[in-house]
């Protein structure tokens, strides 16, 4: 039986009475303990999602806070460099703190006020989500604890600087490969000890289903914007058109195309493919991962025969995760999206080349997302339209980029 | 016929005494330290939970962890685990086993393979610490199919509604999570408090076997013996960790703590 969307229905709900989607992806694989708090997350967040005052209250933190609408950018230069295809932008790192994670940060923090919760704890990456519900929890007084892999603490220096300025308390994990499969296993640890005084954030769009939910349902607000934007600049939404977003966990790809699920727009997604010629790629979807659970979810992941987690190596620490959304798993297998992905290098160049001749200076995960642009542009047609997410600024990767090659410029 | 670890729980009663429940890793620190070591302690031990490693567990502490780590370090897959299981079993098989893991080495090796493996070399019982009730349904009733018993964990946090259901599907055994926190925590709920909320338990249904787990040490041992069982897991892990640092033989050292362990319930 192959599997379809549903139409009219947000992506987030086609889960069936386990939580499944397609009936295989998802789930909630957790310790008893664990439960309850997720049985009252989940209630908590459907009736808040249908609250009128909670929307309004959101909305309200949307245009104020996070700063709504990010631009909307035509990239006139590296489409006449390219030639072919018209290359846009949604600069979504013109949102408060730099990157999509807000949205996601910004919920969690209104959803841990209501639930009467004074901690939050959350993991990190490339240290946006971290800095992100640092930065939240400030705005809503909270206290902040944030999981990070050690690796992952000495190469994006910058948010972390930004998380102890928000008064974060940052935990290094130097558990297994020190980075963010690390951070939120020892994330969901501590809060199965703390469950009862603690609200937990989860970065991305995994985990146990309410966190992808929750996630998802924040980062729409990308595509809410966007499809207004492409109306007004365009019409209507152009015949040819391709939305082009780097996948890790998939948060920002799963807002990027929310609101387009049920129009002609092909969706891109691209993983980290690593340092040329490694093994040590963190690109489950592209290069045929097996099901496996991790992290309290079924997704496609990378590893052994025997099922141990298999390590992962990118220059982006945002993208560098063996596993990817359970949301991602069936967008791939319903043939809604299609994944690829692009190298440590091509990443790299694609920073350049961008940072070089346009007004935006996209970070490492985002610059996965321009590679496939930059190599798709030329064989399209003018008629064609791109949209790159632009997810992240550079500024945070300017150690890795000085290091790799030999300068920064932004 | 009775389960052998049904058995072990009426041997315990009759000498009016908890069932001391130990928890080591198969392949900690190798895969014949690890085997040695369920020799040895099975002697005062009478259930013995085995874990199977996995490398991003969600719901172990630090001490387990360091298991795990060891025992994959060395190499430890699937098919030694049942042959430690199957060794141990030739010398001892009256001694229940259960194993204890993740789903996901369940999932990858297909559940019915993984079963008919638990059959052939003699596992007791199953501890799956990331399946919870109800999605544990179907796997549980293979378990059964197949005479392996299923133990459903029961935690602070399980609602009394909940509680009666799990209660109600449960095999031989349930185990009962002291407090909220992941394996090896420090005690930060007094045994009082402790048995108050096991005896609750116990009322919904006082014929089930029911051991508490979770932060129990040669400390606090005493004071929870009136329990049915007692698991302790992460203190022997430390024992391990320990003594390989200061290059003493894990296996007597192991000999001597669960023998003292075992001096303080009975």
């Amino acid at each position: 039986m192959s599997l379809k969307i549903r139409k009219n229905i947000p992506l987030i709900d086609q889960h069936d009475k386990n939580f499944m989607y397609g009936g295989k992806f998802g789930g909630n694989f957790i310790p008893e303990t664990l439960k309850k708090p997720i049985d009252d997350l989940t209630k908590l967040f459907e009736k808040l999602r249908r609250d009128k005052k909670f929307l309004k209250d959101r909305d309200n933190y949307f245009n104020n806070f996070v700063g709504a609408p990010t631009p909307f950018i035509k990239l006139e230069n590296l489409s006449d460099h390219l030639g072919g295809a018209q290359i846009y932008a949604k600069v979504v790192s013109e949102a408060n703190g730099g990157a999509h994670k807000i949205y996601n940060a910004t919920v969690h923090c209104l959803i841990a006020k209501k639930a009467g919760k004074k901690y939050v704890v959350g993991d990190t990456g490339a240290g946006y989500a971290g800095k992100m519900l640092s930065m939240a929890a400030k705005k809503f007084s909270l206290k902040c604890k944030i999981f990070m892999g050690a690796k992952d603490i000495k190469r994006q220096r910058p948010n972390v600087e930004a998380m102890r300025k928000n008064g974060a308390e940052i935990v290094p994990v130097t558990t297994g490969s020190q980075t963010l499969v690390d951070a939120v296993s020892e994330c969901m640890r501590y809060w199965v000890s703390n469950c009862d005084t603690t609200h937990m954030c989860v970065g991305s769009t995994v985990g146990p289903n309410i966190f992808i939910k929750i996630c998802a349902w924040s980062t729409a607000q990308i595509s809410r914007e966007l499809i207004k934007q492409v109306k007004e600049e365009f019409g209507k939404i152009p015949e040819k058109l391709k939305l082009i977003n780097c996948v890790g966990g998939g948060s920002s790809a799963a807002g990027f195309w929310n609101e387009f699920m049920d129009t002609n727009a092909q969706f891109i997604g691209v993983e980290a493919g690593g340092p040329r010629n490694s093994k040590l790629h963190a690109a489950p979807l592209t290069n045929g991962s097996k099901i496996g659970i991790l992290h309290g979810a079924a997704q496609y992941v990378i590893q052994d025969s025997e099922g141990q987690i298999g390590s992962t190596e990118s220059i982006s620490a945002g993208l560098d995760y063996p596993g990817i959304s359970p949301l991602h798993c069936f967008l791939k297998d319903t043939k809604r999206a299609r994944y690829t992905s692009a190298s440590d290098e091509e990443a790299l160049k694609a920073y350049q080349l961008v940072s070089k001749l346009e007004n935006i200076s996209p970070s490492l995960e985002p610059s996965h997302a321009f590679a496939e642009a930059i190599k798709l542009a030329p064989k399209l047609s003018s008629s064609e339209i791109i949209i790159v997410n632009s997810c992240g600024d550079s500024l945070k990767d300017k150690d890795i980029i000085k290091q790799k090659l030999g300068s920064y410029v932004r | 016929m009775k389960s052998k670890i049904s058995e072990a729980f009426n041997n315990c009663k009759k000498e009016n005494r908890p069932a001391l429940i130990t928890y080591t890793v198969a392949g900690d620190d190798t895969k014949n330290n690890s085997l040695k070591i369920l020799n040895t302690i099975s002697k005062h031990a009478d259930i013995l939970e085995l874990g199977f490693a996995h490398n991003t567990p969600i719901a172990d502490g630090g001490q387990i962890q360091g298991s795990s780590y060891r025992a994959l370090k060395n190499g430890i897959k699937l098919k030694d685990v049942f042959q430690i299981v199957k060794s141990f079993k030739k010398k001892y098989p009256n001694k229940p086993i259960i194993l204890m893991g993740y789903f996901n080495l369940i999932y990858q090796v297909g559940e019915n393979n993984f079963l008919n493996n638990c059959k052939s070399s003699g596992v007791d019982g199953l501890i799956i610490v990331d399946l919870p009730y109800p999605e544990n349904k179907n796997f549980a009733n293979k378990c059964k199919k197949k005479s392996i018993n299923f133990i459903q964990l029961l935690s602070p946090t399980t609602s009394k509604d909940r509680m009666e259901k799990i209660i109600k599907d449960s095999h031989d055994m349930i185990y009962y999570i002291s407090m909220l926190s992941t394996t090896g925590g420090k005690l930060k709920v007094s045994p009082k408090k402790i048995l108050q909320n096991y005896n609750k338990i116990k009322r919904l249904n006082p014929k089930k076997n029911l051991v508490i787990g979770f932060g129990i040490t040669n400390k606090t041992i005493k004071s929870l013996k009136s329990a049915d069982g007692l698991v302790v897991g992460s203190m022997l892990c430390k024992t391990i960790t320990n003594s390989l640092k200061m290059r003493q033989n894990p296996v007597t050292k192991l000999d001597k703590v669960v023998y003292n362990l075992k001096k303080q319930i009975i």
